[in-house]
């Protein structure tokens, strides 16, 4: 085949060819670029044409993958773009204290935000859903690195993980395998490179069989000086490759999951890469220390997707100016790898650093002490464009701007989906409302439900406590988490939220309750909204129904970052995420981080004394709407997504806050999925640390003062803006007073008691439930799910 | 008193065990990087968690042989006091200075969690007299399951050198043992972290006190922490 394609002419005359580069090193690319080679790299006919006149000529083998990488939908965004432009990237009010936003979302490889005194946290999610799903343990794992990477190259120490997961229903096989791979692969990763990840959702619906979602968050922090930029800038000045030498593995990664999941993507499973935590700590050392030393580094970007190829053109046209590599200076794994594969490697653990020219030896002294590579692979330039030579001889050059800004923009037709039309026409007036034992076994059965129950199986698999910063570890509304500034020292919060089942029924709503629910649980944990990460987890925009999904979506996720003036600091955009049974239920994920300005506001969503009443916050609930009780008790997912009201729950929220700094909240957990009971009863669930508690929490609830036409949405409805605090009896009758005072309903529902026993009162309904049988219920589905024989 | 804390390719509790002794403890502390050949003037020598060489071949089997271990085999030769946490205990037991192995979870897997531990009455090297009957300590490993052979762990009773037992055993232990010290009683080693349990939002503060506990004997000064 050689010889053939050797012999073949590698141009057509016809495209003009006035600059063509000499045959490539490895005669096997030289071949002409058919229409089925560009099919196969996933490259569109008038994609292939914009290349040819940008080039002034047919791009050779090499320069079709750098295309068919940078212009994929997960380098380029070229089906959302247009769409993200609505999203406020700067605070609007009042920042003086903390709060500004310090490099913007799309600039960098993450943004960055000011945390007050000097200093300020890096942060970003980002997805890495179809290597999970075709390789669960190193998909996971290489999604944890990744992010790593991006945080680090910002020049901020990752300090904390979270993540976001989905996965179909648990009683499934494949889910089991998935669930088990995904959280080992996470935690080999994280808790080998040492930052503990400490919060992340879960939902588990049958929508995601098949093509689970594996998103990632790192945050960093850093002082402002210490903010590094992934530009290339200084003609002359160095260029660095450090970190671990380059394989075939990962190859063209971008553009696999650009693709739908199909029964034949287990034959991509090459282009999973596979990950070195161990390599990556060293890495992340090295360049901390390496960025420590002032003036050494120019710019500096990890080589995530899309590798070499992603970081030396986005370097190069961020900075203005073009860069020029010779790969035999690139340290590689195996012998013999051509130009397209070294361009196109996504192997892990790598970063491109830009050198003050002169000063090389101290940048090669510093990866000595780590045993790491660091090889000079080439220089900055004053002509825009991508120079790559392999022995001495060109085998891309390329417009760099033309690589990373280029990349066509669309628009694609949106319409929405028929299913979702109708399924927002349901009401509950056929379904018969519960009595007394419905009530029981509904709780029972919810509480001990996949997307309610406690995730300790999962997340005492990840070191969650190392840094020893942890101060509100998994299993809370919010994690929170200590940052050493310096000698002085500052809390931040961090929360995650996404209800795909709400974004199916009311894509646009939907949006507006995971920023909310969001922000409430940051409201509940005493922390202030800083800025939101979000990670827009799409089917194939090539179908209507998905890109009304889309588009719906983001502008409910701008509302509220306007509303809330939340900016947004970065993301992540995961389309295709199909498997052969449809696509997934849209997922915008959303992370917002907070400050609490003092150690004293930590507030957490359980009680651990008897004595304190429980307080309703917003008013009865009175919808059903895509709730948990009727997809669990009814196998319905149908209706509408609960209703939003921005105004109600910035009332809400300020209330909690102010009522938090003023110290008369005990413990703040706020309504959502499982509605108003599930809510009581995780509040009666204090961490057991160590040991069994002493006190087993009981609580006596009479809530026949709430109006409700039916006692299942009152129950088990998920109406937003609404949380339940726990207060001591001293202040209940002030609080209610001040909750009338700004408007906002309160209502006191109960008592907390020593009894071990949750006693539920509305008019003539009575019932109860042991907490211990609920807790074990909350405790053990997922463990239960997951033992394996023989094994404790 | 001054506290070496090692640091290994792939250490990551270096930070932790670091601010346990700095700022809890508030003695004087530094970093030695494991390709030193001497620990300089320090008093104690700690051998922080984390994955040293990414465990890999076997947790702590690839750092005993770093240049600075000679150095603490010297050092522990002539008394010098060597406290292993969890990482470091792996590498102190693949080095020879303390007894036994710590292999897989019975679970296979991973346990981040905070565990109740029972406090042993071990000899004068060993202070526990006010750490009262029990005490609370995070642990995070995937290798934390103590073996040791019959003759061996018959040893390590007889000699009462075992410091700490889990009360509900997380991970297999032989025993429950989670910490022990060698026969000398100079070295110390345990898989829980007293270097999480040091801060008011930890989900203890008895780090502070165990790690007296073993300390106290050679550094009494540490006492000043236990009231």
């Amino acid at each position: 085949m050689s010889k053939a394609a050797s012999q073949q002419s590698p141009r057509d005359p016809a495209l003009g060819v006035a600059a063509l580069l000499p045959p490539n090193p490895d005669p096997l690319l030289n071949q002409t670029i058919t229409p089925e080679l560009i099919r196969k790299h996933g490259l569109l006919p008038d994609e292939f044409e914009l290349i040819c006149k940008s080039l002034g000529r047919q791009p050779t083998l090499t320069e079709t993958g750098i295309f068919s990488v940078m212009w994929s939908e997960h380098c380029s965004y070229k089906n959302s773009r247009s769409l993200l432009k609505g999203f406020p990237t700067e605070k609007k009010g009042e920042t003086k204290d903390y709060g500004r936003v310090l490099v913007k979302a799309g600039e960098e490889n993450a943004g960055i935000i000011d945390v007050g005194d000097g200093w300020a946290v890096a942060f970003k999610i980002e997805s890495h859903n179809h290597p999970s799903a075709i390789e669960p343990f190193e998909g996971a794992a290489t999604g944890v690195g990744g992010i790593i990477r991006d945080i680090f190259t910002m020049g901020a120490r990752p300090v904390l993980l979270t993540n976001s997961l989905r996965f179909g229903e648990l009683s499934s096989p494949a889910t089991k395998r998935l669930l088990r791979g995904v959280v080992a692969g996470i935690a080999h990763y994280g808790n080998c490179v040492g930052v503990p990840t400490v919060g992340g959702d879960v939902y588990f619906d049958a929508s995601y069989e098949g093509n689970p979602l594996v998103n990632a968050l790192c945050l960093g922090v850093l002082r402002h000086d210490q903010i590094r930029l992934g530009k290339a800038t200084g003609v002359g000045n160095p260029v660095f490759y450090v970190g671990a030498a380059t394989g075939r593995d990962g190859l063209g990664g971008a553009a696999f999951a650009s693709r739908e999941l199909s029964e034949a993507s287990a034959a991509d499973r090459p282009a999973v890469q596979k990950g070195d935590p161990f390599m990556e700590k060293l890495l992340i050392e090295a360049c901390l220390e390496m960025m420590a030393v002032p003036g050494l580094v120019v710019g500096i970007q990890d080589m995530g997707a899309a590798g070499l190829t992603c970081s030396t053109c986005e370097t190069a046209s961020r900075g203005g100016a073009g860069i020029e590599i010779e790969l035999d200076q690139v340290p590689q794994r195996e012998t013999g790898m051509n130009s397209y594969e070294i361009m196109l490697s996504e192997s892990q653990e790598r970063m491109l650093v830009i050198v003050k020219k002169g000063r090389e030896k101290e940048i090669e002294a510093i990866f000595e002490k780590w045993d790491l590579h660091a090889s000079n692979v080439g220089t900055v330039t004053d002509t825009g464009r991508m120079v790559v030579k392999q022995h001495g001889i060109t085998v891309a050059d390329i417009p760099a701007n033309v690589l990373t800004d280029q990349a066509p923009l669309y628009k694609r037709e949106a319409k929405e989906g028929e299913w979702a039309i109708n399924a927002r026409k349901w009401t509950p007036a056929a379904l018969p409302d519960l009595d007394a034992k419905g009530v029981e076994a509904a709780l029972s059965a919810l509480i001990a439900s996949p997307t309610i129950s406690s995730k300790r199986w999962i997340y005492r698999q990840y070191d969650n406590m190392v840094q020893h910063g942890t101060a509100v570890g998994p299993g809370s509304d919010a994690a929170v988490v200590r940052l050493r500034l310096g000698d002085a020292e500052k809390f931040i919060a961090i929360s995650n939220d996404c209800n795909g089942r709400y974004c199916a029924l009311n894509p646009k709503r939907g949006a507006l309750i995971a920023m909310v629910e969001c922000l409430r649980n940051l409201a509940c944990s005493g922390a202030k909204a800083l800025a939101m990460t979000d990670n827009l987890n799409f089917g194939n925009p090539y179908k209507p129904e998905n890109f009304y999904q889309l588009s719906e979506c983001i502008q409910g996720l701008a509302e509220a970052c306007r509303f809330f003036d939340v900016p947004v600091v970065g993301g992540n955009v995961s389309l295709y995420n199909e498997s052969p049974a449809g696509s997934i239920d849209p997922t915008p994920t959303v992370s917002i981080v907070g400050l609490i300005e003092d150690e004293k506001h930590i507030t957490r969503q359980t009680v651990s004394t008897s004595g304190s009443r429980l307080i309703l916050l917003g008013g009865a609930p009175h919808e059903l709407g895509g709730s948990q009780y009727l997809g669990l008790c009814h196998g319905i997912k149908a209706g509408d997504a609960p209703e939003v009201d921005l105004n109600a729950e910035s009332l809400l929220q300020t209330f909690l806050l102010t009522q938090i700094k003023a110290g008369r909240v005990i413990a703040a957990h706020d309504i959502s999925e499982g509605g108003l009971m599930v809510t009581v009863t995780e509040m009666l669930f204090t961490p057991e640390v160590g040991a069994p508690n002493a006190l087993t929490l009981g609580a006596a609830l009479d809530l026949s003062s709430l109006s409700a036409s039916r006692l299942d949405a009152l129950l088990f409805g998920e109406s937003q803006a609404r949380a339940v605090i726990a207060v001591s009896s001293v202040v209940e009758k002030e609080l209610l007073s001040l909750a009338a005072s700004v408007g906002l309903p309160a209502t006191t529902i109960g008592e907390v008691n020593a009894s071990g026993v949750l006693s539920l009162a509305k008019g003539s309904i009575k019932t109860q439930w042991n907490v211990a049988a609920l807790r074990t219920g909350w405790e053990t589905t997922i463990e239960n799910a997951m033992r394996r024989p023989g094994l404790n | 008193m001054k506290v070496a804390v090692l640091q290994f390719p792939g250490s990551n509790c270096d930070q932790d065990a670091f601010h346990l002794f700095a700022s809890g403890l508030k003695v004087n502390t530094k970093y030695v990087w494991h390709k030193e050949t001497s620990l300089g003037d320090a008093d104690l020598v700690v051998v922080p968690g984390g994955f040293s060489y990414g465990d890999y071949l076997r947790c702590g089997a690839i750092a005993r042989f770093s240049p600075v271990m000679k150095a603490v085999q010297a050092f522990s030769q002539q008394g010098g006091v060597v406290y292993g946490i969890c990482n470091g205990f792996q590498i102190l037991c693949e080095a020879g200075l303390l007894p036994g192995a710590l292999i897989r979870n019975s679970s296979l897997e991973y346990r981040c969690i905070t565990c109740a531990l029972k406090v042993e009455t071990s000899n004068a090297s060993f202070n526990p007299n006010f750490l009262g009957a029990s005490v609370k300590l995070p642990i995070g490993h995937g290798e934390g399951n103590f073996r040791i052979d019959e003759a061996g762990l018959a040893r390590l009773e007889a000699n009462k050198q075992v410091l700490l037992r889990y009360e509900n055993n997380p991970n297999g232990s032989l025993s429950d043992i989670a910490g022990i010290r060698s026969e000398a009683g100079n070295v110390f080693g345990m898989m829980p972290h007293p270097d999480r349990a040091f801060e008011r939002f930890h989900p203890s503060m008895d780090g502070l006190k165990v790690a007296t506990a073993v300390l106290a004997t050679k550094f009494p000064e540490l006492l000043k922490h236990t009231a």
